[in-house]
């Protein structure tokens, strides 16, 4: 059966198993993915248990407390309309999060199809690349901005113009990794021994781009939760009175002399996940790719 | 070298086409009909009727691509529906704020991200080099808007040392202009200039480990000739081609930072057309600062090659 190419049979399942976790027991020995891991974790537990933590209903207004500063019952005090910071802060860091866990997916699977694709089958290289080159031509932070105005302002949307910003790079990082595997003699023997195209790709060729594809997967997400943040502040983000990071810095800027703690609060939010994650990926480019030690 | 930049050249057509395409494409998928979004909701019939016209919506996709390909060629990027004026005008009278404010933020970023780069690497593993990199990784995983609003709180809220926002144009007043400058620059180079200092660092630990500078150091040269005209040169050949890459990521991050500081620029021309659905201005905006980000990294690719002649043989 072919399909054996892509369902491996339980007792090679198991192998990859016991391989996969080894490689985690040996990536985890570095310092900068255990601190990093540690930050990035600790900020996605708090993502995750958002209901059971925030002290109050991020979108609660409360007439007789509008820009408290903060105390013992609001810690990081409230903003125009009595809102809690923190909570808001909380839910917006799990929405951010999860824009950049969509980018991430979507990023991924069309940057991995994409540029496997282009560097496998030739006469396809050409026309994709340069549309992929065109589209990398424009500055990120404005394409992604003019794509998310157009499509309208929503979650799904800031995601899909992030992708589109994203996945381009992506590709190129991939079908890079293809062109070098693609020349390699254990390509040819697998060629020569009747290996159909499905499986030299999935099980040669990917396997050999995953690693580089693992550090820009960290980037990507520490970018696409930044730039989520810009959306939001521009405006074509996710619609106030959504708890998000960057629409609650753009709701406190008009306050920023009588109550700077409304701005100030949720660029900490944004700074420990893209922290956590830019040490992860250090770490990462360490163990994975010594190629790229010196980037 | 004629025939490398000739080359370099000619290779913009394509990626200029499919940045114009992709422009065309954006007004597409804008949800529902245009019109009736550019018009508002209680437009008239005749109103309706009149938009769609003006930008032959009514008319065949393919017919809209070639009436906006023959514009372009001719400089026409159309008419901004709420400044009544041209779109190229309207982009190139704002363009000059932005790109100073780039070139600002990128002369900043080089200086000191060079310098705390090279502090770094010959401090190599004590606590000034690991302070500069914890700063520099800091540096890079901050949101510039926020910082922005960070450094207005502290130095113009709090200290008033510089204005909260607003712009003076240099021809009127240069230190004023420098003053209105100053903040933006910094909080746009903040990020960049983490990412060069990183990038010197390791550049020049791999210098300092090579031959020559082996025989440099052997042959009595003092230490500073060796650090900064033997290591240095060939630590900031790849900073170089970075700075390509960072003037897209400039000037997409000078689009936000005009809009924390109220700088009159191509950024918040774009913002404002966002909100008030001028979308020709969105796509000239937009084309425009794509286009000039293609020149920018044509040129530096020139700069390489001028500066380290090996890239041009291997082509």
């Amino acid at each position: 059966m072919s399909d054996s190419a892509a369902v491996p049979a339980p007792r090679q399942y198991r192998a990859t198993l016991r391989e996969a976790g080894r490689q985690l027991r040996g990536l985890l020995r570095h310092r900068s993915i255990r601190v990093g891991g540690v930050l990035f974790g600790s900020v996605v537990l708090v993502a995750i248990l958002a209901d059971l933590i925030a002290p109050f209903d991020p979108n609660k207004n409360d007439f007789r407390a509008m820009l408290a500063a903060p105390d013992a019952l609001h810690p990081f005090g409230t903003d125009a309309f009595g809102r809690d910071i923190l909570s808001r802060v909380i839910h917006g860091t799990r929405l951010s999060l999860l824009v950049g866990l969509l980018v991430v997916v979507a990023t991924g699977v069309l940057g991995t199809v994409i540029g496997t694709m282009t560097g496998y089958v030739r006469w396809l290289d050409g026309p994709v690349m340069r549309v992929m080159d065109g589209l990398m031509a424009f500055p990120g932070v404005l394409l992604a901005i003019a794509l998310a105005a157009a499509l309208g302002p929503s979650v799904v949307n800031a995601a899909l113009a992030l992708t589109i910003t994203f996945t381009p790079r992506t590709a190129r990082i991939v079908r890079g990794s293809v062109l070098v595997v693609r020349e390699m003699p254990y390509i040819e023997a697998a060629r020569a021994c009747g290996a159909p195209h499905r499986r030299i790709i999935l099980r040669h060729i990917l396997p050999n781009a995953l690693p580089p594809l693992i550090v820009q997967m960290t980037f990507v997400f520490s970018v696409s939760i930044l730039a989520e943040a810009v959306l939001s502040f521009m405006g074509v983000g996710p619609p106030p009175p959504t708890p998000s990071l960057g629409n609650i810095i753009a709701e406190g800027r008009a306050y920023i002399q009588e109550a700077p703690w409304v701005a100030l609060t949720p660029g900490v939010a944004i700074a420990l996940s893209v922290l956590g994650l830019n040490i992860i990926g250090d770490g990462l480019r360490d163990s994975l790719d010594p190629r790229l030690r010196n980037l | 070298m004629h025939r490398f930049i000739l080359s370099r050249l000619l290779s913009a057509i394509p990626v200029l086409f499919v940045v114009s395409l992709v422009t065309f494409l954006i007004m597409w998928l804008v949800p529902g009909d245009v019109a009736s979004q550019i018009a508002g909701p209680d437009a008239s019939a005749e109103e309706l009727a009149a938009i769609r016209d003006r930008l032959r919506l009514d008319r065949p996709m393919y017919e809209q691509a070639l009436v906006w390909y023959a514009n372009l060629f001719q400089g026409d990027l159309g008419q901004s529906y709420l400044l009544n004026r041209s779109v190229v005008d309207a982009v190139l009278e704002r363009l000059p704020v932005t790109l100073s404010l780039t070139a600002m933020s990128l002369l900043l970023a080089i200086l000191f991200g060079v310098v705390l780069g090279v502090v770094s690497a010959t401090n190599h593993n004590n606590w000034i080099d690991q302070a500069t990199m914890t700063g520099a990784l800091l540096g890079l995983s901050l949101p510039d808007f926020w910082f922005g609003l960070v450094l207005i709180f502290f130095f113009a809220v709090e200290l008033g040392w510089f204005p909260t926002g607003g712009y003076v144009p240099f021809t009127e007043d240069p230190a004023g202009w420098l003053r209105s400058m100053a903040l933006p620059a910094c909080t746009l180079a903040l990020t960049q200039m983490g990412v060069i200092a990183r990038m010197v660092r390791s550049g020049m630990l791999e210098q300092l480990g090579q031959d020559y500078v082996r025989t440099a150091k052997a042959k009595g040269l003092p230490r500073r000739l060796v650090l900064f005209k033997h290591a240095l040169r060939n630590a900031l050949i790849p900073v170089i081609t970075l700075i390509g890459v960072m003037t897209g990521i400039l000037l997409g991050g000078a689009v936000v930072i005009e809009v924390v500081y109220s700088l009159p620029g191509v950024g918040r021309l774009i913002i404002g057309a966002i909100q008030n659905r001028d979308y020709p201005i969105v796509q000239g905006g937009l084309l425009l600062t794509a286009a000039v980000f293609v020149f920018v990294n044509i040129a530096v690719d020139i700069l390489y090659t001028v500066i380290d002649p090996r890239v041009r043989n291997v082509r």
